[in-house]
């Protein structure tokens, strides 16, 4: 986070006039999520990978009030619901930085594409939880894999897609019960082919790279402009402010007009939403720095990413994550140079951030067979990768991109007690996740088929999905 | 420039086609997994001369000149079926000038519904060089069937395919595998242009201009060229023909299609095929599908299930696996599907029967593919452990008793990027 004192200034200001503006509503779309109720769990003699790097054998996780507790052996059980952990492996929550459940939903009809407003190449006013249908079966079958967190991303039709927002991975019957509360927003933006294949096939801009960097070049331009107008309106209305019990006859500035595209680009300078983008290309990437740099707001993450090994030392010196793929690749030209070993690569780097992302609801089930093939890789090029390590690709560093890292990603005390027991060693196509706990809350076990949660869609359908 | 590109990745995967040229190999000590009644043998040997597989067993005796591969205990299975693929026809998918896999490509397909073409022959464009085919192999694809495109732009029948042989040579297609491929239900609708009542209509059209019930008219012929009456007749002789379908109710229809015109089907994708597994069964049907499914992505996929595969097996349908996802760049990632099968409840050895035996018998290949037995063809693997675990890589791999290079295009920029 760059928050810089021009920024701070701002949002004191804009703060005090959404106030003046619309005394009930300060934050349009607030979550309305509940924190789950639950009882005081304490799981005993699991192997634990807490997701700081640590791996603890034969040790308990002890939950209460929706927390982690504690982490250690032969834990006091307290009166807590005792669940034996012996021959299982115990993580954090899993946490998806790269999902279009909700926007692009099954089934797919077309009814349900609302994850790409390819009308124009900014769209930056959008926000994909507008386009969140929660009744996506797609939900549940992500938490029977272990994801209790996850970030719903615009698609990458536009050089800027607009906003991402993260959601906690329970049932509801709106986007906002499930918005993960204080969580900053993402912003979506997208390198290379797709948005020049998308607006160059209509005969408009961009159709080149270099239309897709002037575009956000000038984006970013107009934003500074509008951070500009807001802060002499803020200094006016200090001014004005000051004045107005001596002089009776001073005017109130007027604010200059409200821009949503805009306000999400401002945002993302001042710190306030994670910049997540779609880059295939190493030189890409290393374009779309030195973008950010010139206009001062830093890259959470780069997505998908399959040149990213070709600069893993960068990323890390730049603290900005890659948000890779275990082994797409070669589908278009931007990902010809896909290697197995990529996030192995990346992660090797000293303070490097690699993380497992899934932009598919089918590898949204499975980030720990992508993490244990990407591990795999890793180990036969000669890399270390223990299992400790290699869940931090699909929680901590996760989280650390969605600007959540204080709350989830690890075991740490204190932390949201999202868990998932694992049937055996998670990185194996035969592990299953046994049970997932939300705010310390039991919200699905395998063993009772009745706890996988179904959607609206599915009731009176054929039945089908996790089982 | 473009062209110059793809000339130097042709290049490149020259360099990487089959090494040595081993007449005689014995593979001493591993576990093999036959895929036969014989099962599984521990610390047992592997014969291999000419490229055929001349004895399995215990304490084989090399002769002179054989070379010798000590496999240490470590599992061998026939060479993988890489499933549906467009391999060899499909280097980047989204660059149509890559891309053999459709009768009408780019702006054609504009042009409105195009009219079936069963002549329409995938196997001439093959190109036994391609970078992709490489990068499947050093992971265990031996072999797969090279498969028109679907209905992007192709109509309901998207033409002819047939299994070809992952080693780089030019003669790649294996006789008797070739198969007519079909698209049929919700997602054909938009390549077809036309509903599903529509897709039964002219299918059952081209079958009346391919074998008339009296002599017809040439003006009467509205749908299909000469040539492709001649191919669809030839297939309606107890020819092979693959349908693309998920509903239950278009399998009844595809199985009375069959009954009806004496075709030999095989159905891929099959979200809904559990429903009428029994039926496949007894008809004996070939059935792909990809286990990595569960989630419906249309209408005809209401019920698709992580025990599907399990379902199907148990029902005693001959089940095979296809990627439907990336099945040409990622048709390695069946193995991957296998293990998830297997996680849902499908037995181990039914999993691997699902990449090897069966998809070679569903092609007409079973007698001489997909099996570790004597006389069959040495299409091998080795692995590092449990061939379906996705932590395993594969050590080696043999096709036609002639080890391959381990490398790939992928390899060579992994060593370029290596950290140091």
């Amino acid at each position: 986070m760059r928050l810089t004192s021009i920024g701070i200034l701002f949002v004191a200001v804009l703060t005090a006039g959404a106030v003046e503006a619309a005394s009930d509503a300060k934050v349009p779309f607030a979550s309305t999520y509940q924190t789950l109720r639950s009882q005081p769990t304490l799981i005993r003699n699991a192997v634990v990978l807490d997701g700081t790097g640590q791996r603890l054998d034969g040790a308990d996780v002890l939950m209460r009030d929706g927390k982690i507790v504690a982490v250690g052996r032969t834990l006091d059980a307290a009166g807590a619901t005792v669940v034996d952990g012996t021959g299982k492996w115990v993580t954090p929550g899993l946490i998806d930085v790269h999902s279009h459940l909700g926007v692009y939903a099954s089934p797919g009809v077309e009814a349900h594409s609302d994850g790409n407003e390819a009308t124009d190449p900014v769209t930056a006013g959008v926000w994909a939880e507008h386009g969140v249908w929660p009744q996506d079966p797609g939900f549940a079958t992500a938490l029977a894999g272990g994801v209790t967190t996850l970030q719903i991303l615009p698609g990458s039709a536009n050089l800027i897609g607009g906003r991402g927002v993260t959601l906690r991975n329970v049932p509801a019957t709106t986007y906002q019960a499930m918005k993960f509360p204080g969580a900053p927003q993402g912003l979506k933006m997208a390198c290379g082919e797709n948005p020049k294949r998308v607006y160059g096939g209509e005969g408009r801009a961009p159709s080149t790279r270099m239309g897709n960097v002037a575009g956000y070049r000038q984006a970013f331009a107009d934003a500074q402009d509008y951070q500009a107008s807001l802060k002499k309106y803020a200094e006016e209305l200090a001014a004005f402010e000051k004045r107005k019990s001596k002089d009776k006859s001073a005017e109130p500035p007027t604010p200059p007009k409200r821009d949503l595209r805009l306000e999400t680009l401002v945002a993302a300078m001042q710190g306030e939403v994670q910049v997540h983008i779609h880059c295939y290309r190493a030189d890409e990437m290393a374009v779309m720095l030195d973008i950010a740099r010139e206009f001062g707001f830093h890259i959470a993450a780069f997505h998908h990413g399959v040149e990213a090994y070709k600069i893993a030392d960068r990323l890390a010196q730049e603290n900005v994550c890659g948000a890779l793929w275990a082994d797409w690749w070669g589908f278009k030209m931007e990902a010809y140079d896909g290697i197995g070993e990529n996030l192995a690569f990346v992660d090797h780097a000293q303070n490097s951030c690699a993380i497992v992302h899934s932009d598919s609801a089918e590898g949204i089930q499975r980030l720990n067979q992508e993490a244990a093939k990407a591990m795999a890789r890793g180990r036969a090029a000669g890399l270390e990768i223990p299992p400790e390590r290699a869940v931090r690709w699909i929680t901590a560093n996760a989280a650390k991109a969605l600007g959540i890292a204080d709350r989830v990603g690890t075991l740490e005390p204190g932390r949201i007690a999202d868990v998932v027991i694992w049937d055996r060693e998670p990185f194996s196509v035969y592990a299953h996740a046994e049970q997932v706990y939300i705010d310390g809350a039991l919200q699905f076990d395998r063993r009772v088929p009745a706890s996988v949660p179904r959607s609206d869609f599915l009731l009176g359908q054929p039945s089908g999905g996790v089982r | 420039m473009k062209t110059r590109l793809l000339i130097l990745a042709g290049t490149l995967a020259c360099g990487m086609a089959p090494l040595a040229s081993a007449q005689s190999v014995l593979i001493r000590g591993a576990k093999v997994h036959t895929v036969t009644e014989r099962g599984t043998l521990e610390n047992a040997d592997v014969l291999i001369n000419d490229g055929r597989i001349v004895e399995v067993g215990r304490n084989l005796v090399a002769g002179p000149g054989t070379s010798v591969v000590e496999a240490r205990g470590r599992p061998l299975t026939p060479g993988l079926f890489g499933g549906i693929t467009g391999l060899g026809i499909q280097e980047v998918s989204l660059e149509s000038s890559t891309v053999d896999n459709s009768p009408v490509s780019g702006d054609a397909r504009k042009a409105g519904p195009p009219l079936p073409r069963p002549e329409f022959d995938v196997t001439p464009a093959f190109n036994p060089d391609s970078m992709v085919i490489g990068v499947n192999r050093v992971d265990g694809i031996t072999s797969a069937m090279v498969a028109p495109g679907g209905s992007a732009g192709a109509g309901i029948i998207a033409g002819q395919g047939a299994v070809a042989r992952l080693d780089g040579r030019v003669d790649a297609f294996v006789r008797g595998s070739r198969s007519l491929f079909v698209d049929l239900g919700s997602d054909a609708a938009g390549g077809s242009g036309r509903g599903r009542a529509a897709q039964f209509m002219l299918l059952d059209q081209a079958v009346r201009e391919a074998r008339p019930p009296k002599p017809m008219m040439e003006r009467d012929y509205q749908l299909l060229t000469a040539s492709g009456r001649e191919t669809l007749a030839t297939y309606l002789n107890g020819g092979r023909v693959v349908f693309d379908v998920n509903r239950a109710a278009d399998i009844r229809q595809v199985l009375q299609l069959a009954a009806r015109t004496g075709l030999k089907p095989v159905i891929v994708g099959g979200a809904q095929a559990p429903q009428v597994a029994s039926l496949l069964a007894s008809a004996r049907v070939p059935v792909f599908i990809d286990p990595l499914e569960n989630l419906p992505e249309s209408f005809d996929q209401m019920n698709v299930s992580l025990e599907n595969a399990a379902r199907l097996n148990k029902a005693g349908v001959e089940v095979s696996f296809t990627n439907l996802n990336d099945g040409t760049h990622n048709a390695r990632k069946v193995r991957q599907a296998a293990g998830v099968a297997v996680a849902n409840g499908m037995p181990w050895d039914a999993a691997l029967a699902a990449l090897t035996a069966n998809p070679a018998r569903a092609f007409g290949l079973g007698t001489e593919y997909g099996r570790i037995a004597k006389g069959y063809v040495a299409d091998l693997v080795l692995w590092s452990g449990d061939p379906l675990e996705v932590t395993t890589l594969a050590e080696q791999v043999w096709i036609d008793g002639r080890a391959q290079s381990m490398r790939s295009r992928q390899t060579e920029l992994r060593d370029r990027y290596r950290p140091r």
